[in-house]
């Protein structure tokens, strides 16, 4: 059994105005070496794949297909073995 | 002529546009349940404003999934008109049947307030009726109106005349300040290059009467019904 760990975020050049608010209130509260704040989605999915390549495929499918909208984000993911969801 | 108007799980403008069509415009006008898979007879399809599936993942991501959006892709694909109204609007993207998509308003703020649109392109069976130079007033009611295309996209938008309205000022002037939601170029409403599909943020159905304060609305469904009824 695996799980997928998937990130998603704002691709790179479009606005993000919730990281942008965020960082306006790190600066505030005095965390002055943060220079860069983008706010993104996690989601984590249990997979009943027996094979690691094929779940990576699938996963791949589905982020494209419906967790992100190509237009606008970017992913990344992980497939670990684990039972603990 | 008849009207159908979609309903999604969590859409709440159908009454309205419903209301809109039958009581204002005097035109026959039905729902459309969003597990239907087929539209027939019918002029004009309207996906309607709402939080369609509670807005969960993305504005309108899910709904572009419902039974009913493959037929109204093939219904797009023979000329059919439809105008998606808000979270119509973030449907339509999202099943890409217009180009681009929505990030939340610049300010992080759910926006509810009456804005002026320019209409930028008159030619187009949604604006035909609107009289040249005249400003509509129409409320916007969203959270995510923060229309983005990327580079690729924008230039062919203009180039094709597809931005159909921009927010504006009193005088029609585009600025910074006349933008409530951080939209690129101001766009308010957009169209597909055949001219068939419109996407628009601001209710038209809620500025139809008198007695809501504005009848500019009005203008765009009586811009359909004449389009149909000159076909």
């Amino acid at each position: 059994m695996f799980i997928a760990n998937i990130y998603i975020t704002l691709k790179e050049g479009v606005f993000d105005p919730q990281g942008t608010i965020i960082k306006h209130s790190l600066e505030t509260l005095g965390f002055k070496e943060v220079s860069e704040v983008r706010m993104g989605k996690f989601v984590r999915l249990r997979l009943n794949h027996q094979n690691k390549e094929e779940a990576k495929k699938e996963v791949e499918q589905i982020c494209k297909k419906v967790l992100t909208n190509p237009v606008i984000e970017t992913y990344r993911f992980e497939i670990i073995d684990s039972l603990t969801f | 002529m008849r009207f159908g108007i979609v309903t999604f799980p969590g859409s709440n403008c159908d009454y309205d546009c419903y209301h809109a069509i039958r009581d204002i415009l005097g035109e026959k006008v039905d729902y459309i349940w969003h597990k239907e898979i087929s539209i027939k007879n019918f002029d004009c399809v309207i996906l309607p404003g709402g939080f369609s599936y509670g807005d969960y993942l993305r504005t309108g991501a899910i709904a572009r999934f419902s039974p009913i959006m493959q037929a109204v892709k093939e219904y797009t694909e023979k000329g059919g008109l439809v105008i998606g109204i808000c979270n119509g609007f973030q449907i339509l993207l999202e099943a890409e049947l217009l180009p681009g998509a929505m990030l939340v308003n610049k300010n992080l703020q759910f926006l509810c307030q009456t804005v002026n649109l320019k209409v930028e392109n008159y030619n187009t069976p949604f604006t035909l009726r609107c009289a040249k130079e005249r400003i509509l007033r129409i409320p916007i009611a969203h959270k995510e109106g923060n229309y983005y295309a990327d580079e690729g996209t924008w230039p062919k938008l203009k180039e094709n005349n597809q931005i159909v309205f921009r927010y504006c000022d009193e005088q029609g002037e585009i600025s910074d300040e006349a933008n409530p939601n951080g939209s690129l170029f101001n766009i308010a409403g957009i169209c597909n290059e055949k001219r068939n599909v419109l996407g628009m943020m601001p209710h038209p159905e809620r500025a139809s009467e008198a007695i809501l304060g504005s009848e500019d609305g009005r203008l765009i469904f009586e811009s359909i019904r004449e389009y149909v009824k000159k076909l």
